[in-house]
């Protein structure tokens, strides 16, 4: 399915190819996601001016639904709305693990009696906000704000702005996620993102026990032993060792993580001299990537925090502008 | 059917007209701004033609169009780009054709976001009529009235030229 595909059961996509919500990247093709980058570029620039407002989103209530914590993601979206001229609601929901499912459903229907317009939803379970869409008021507007193991789109695509930025191009890039695989909902939408722009080689680069079993069929290629796996990269990406996500034996120890796969000096000089070093953070000094690395002069990982501010701005009012005028054709049939 | 307008006619209009307020209001360093794609090339000739050689700004006004609630989001929109401080500033605000004058609205909301100007002067090529808001330009190199079954168009930027279409309605 692509994103010009007009079958009105594309969750994510209006008729005419319009975002109307943003849940992961699949079924979403080049043109969209080129599409997404270059209204962040815009946006980019809002930010370097004095007033940092566009009035996009003004008089819309965003509410952001966080049953999961987090601290970069919910201030940068929360940036995001309000440069967006929104208002902006903090929820943080802890969720109780027994009834999850229906919290969510009371919960939102509280919400929606406040006339939100967008709800941008982080949760623990994969596919939450795939669910919500699914139940919510035909003009809401959903974004998924990382779910589970599944997705983590925004992110995956602020990487991308990152990327693009510093190498001008995705054709003939080779690039390496690094670390826990496993459990990490951002290697997913990075290798989609990747495949989907045309790089050349996604790499992961792990121990067998952090990598999911069909890691190939998402795109990418496998190296267990990081200096081969440093060879003419371009740009490589750590990912968080998720200690709160360990159980059972995956790992030997710590340093024993580091030495195999903590990015250091050494390993990074394996890779192109002008390979980026990118970290979704919060990063994990000594244990995933030296200090010196992710202080160093290769390092974008501050590129990327910025750049998460803008990519959640083009998100948040292409999805809206989606449902604004699905709704505004709607009324137009309806009259004829 | 396809007719042109001389083009140079229209933007000596413009220059002696530009010119005159520019004297008028004793302003002696303008700082150029056009609206994207149309307005941007007349920046760069006008520019020339005046003799103004701080680099003119480029306007992209998606971000600020009072129709967002209506279509939605401009999916080619590109960054605005001012190389100069515009508070204080005189400003001379360019574009191809003005009509209902939202475009222009949507203009000064975004210039005012870069800082107070000390004043911003309109020109456009071709005024069209047809306003639905109070905004007037200073300067028009010529109006127009067309017919229902008549668009105009600004083609560019080399070279410039007026396309007047009868689209056979």
């Amino acid at each position: 399915m692509t994103a010009h595909d007009p079958s009105p059961h594309h969750l994510q996509l209006t008729r005419d190819g319009q975002l109307r919500h943003f849940l992961t990247l699949d079924g979403l093709d080049r043109d969209l996601l080129t599409d997404i980058l270059d209204t962040a570029d815009s946006f980019i620039e809002v930010g370097e001016r004095t007033i940092k407002k566009v009035p996009l989103l003004r008089g819309r209530t965003v509410v952001n639904l966080f049953f999961e914590s987090s601290t970069r993601t919910r201030s940068t979206f929360e940036l995001a709305a309000k440069r967006l001229s929104a208002d902006v609601l903090n929820l943080d929901i802890s969720t109780s693990a027994t009834s999850k499912g229906e919290s969510l459903s009371d919960t939102l229907l509280n919400l929606e009696a406040m006339a939100s317009d967008m709800f941008v939803v982080r949760h623990s379970q994969s596919g939450a906000p795939h669910f919500i869409a699914e139940s919510v008021t035909p003009g809401v507007a959903i974004i998924n704000a990382g779910d589970g193991r599944h997705a983590h789109p925004t992110q995956a695509m602020l990487d991308m702005l990152t990327i693009r930025q510093h190498k001008q191009r995705f054709d003939g890039l080779k690039v390496a996620i690094v670390g826990d695989v496993l459990h990490s909902r951002v290697a997913r939408s990075q290798i989609r993102a990747l495949n989907v722009l045309g790089a050349e080689e996604v790499r992961v680069i792990a121990p067998g026990t952090l990598l999911p079993k069909d890691v190939e069929s998402l795109g990418c290629t496998v190296e267990y032993d990081m200096e081969k796996g440093m060879k003419d990269l371009d740009v490589v990406i750590m990912l968080r060792l998720q200690k709160e996500r360990m159980e059972g034996a995956l790992l030997p120890s710590e340093r024993e993580f580091y030495r195999l796969y903590g990015l250091n000096r050494e390993k990074l000089a394996l890779a192109h001299p002008e390979c980026i070093v990118m970290h979704p953070g919060p990063i994990n000094r000594g244990v995933e990537i030296e200090s010196a690395v992710a202080d160093g002069p290769q390092s974008v990982i501050l590129n990327q925090v910025t750049n998460g501010i803008a990519i959640r701005m083009a998100v948040m009012s292409m999805a809206m502008g989606g449902q604004v005028a699905e709704r505004q054709q709607k009324a137009e049939r309806a009259k004829a | 059917m396809t007719a042109q307008l001389d083009i140079n006619q229209l933007l000596d209009e413009l220059e002696t007209g530009l010119r005159r307020i520019l004297e008028e209001r004793n302003v002696t360093e303008p700082a150029v701004i056009g609206i994207r794609t149309g307005g941007v090339w007349l920046a760069d000739v006008l520019s020339k033609r005046l003799g103004i050689d701080q680099a003119f700004g480029e306007l992209d006004i998606s971000f600020y169009r009072d129709d967002f609630s209506r279509i939605g989001l401009n999916p080619k929109v590109k960054p605005s780009s001012l190389p100069f401080d515009t508070e204080g500033r005189d400003i001379i605000l360019i574009d191809d054709v003005i009509m209902s004058g939202r475009t222009i609205r949507a203009a000064m909301n975004e210039i005012f976001d870069y800082g107070r100007p000390a004043s911003i002067i309109l020109a456009t090529l071709i005024d069209l009529g047809a306003r639905e808001l109070p905004i007037q330009p200073d300067v028009a190199g010529r109006v127009l009235s067309l017919d229902a079954h008549q668009r105009v168009k600004l083609r560019g930027p080399d070279p410039l030229r007026i396309e007047l279409q009868e689209t056979g309605q």
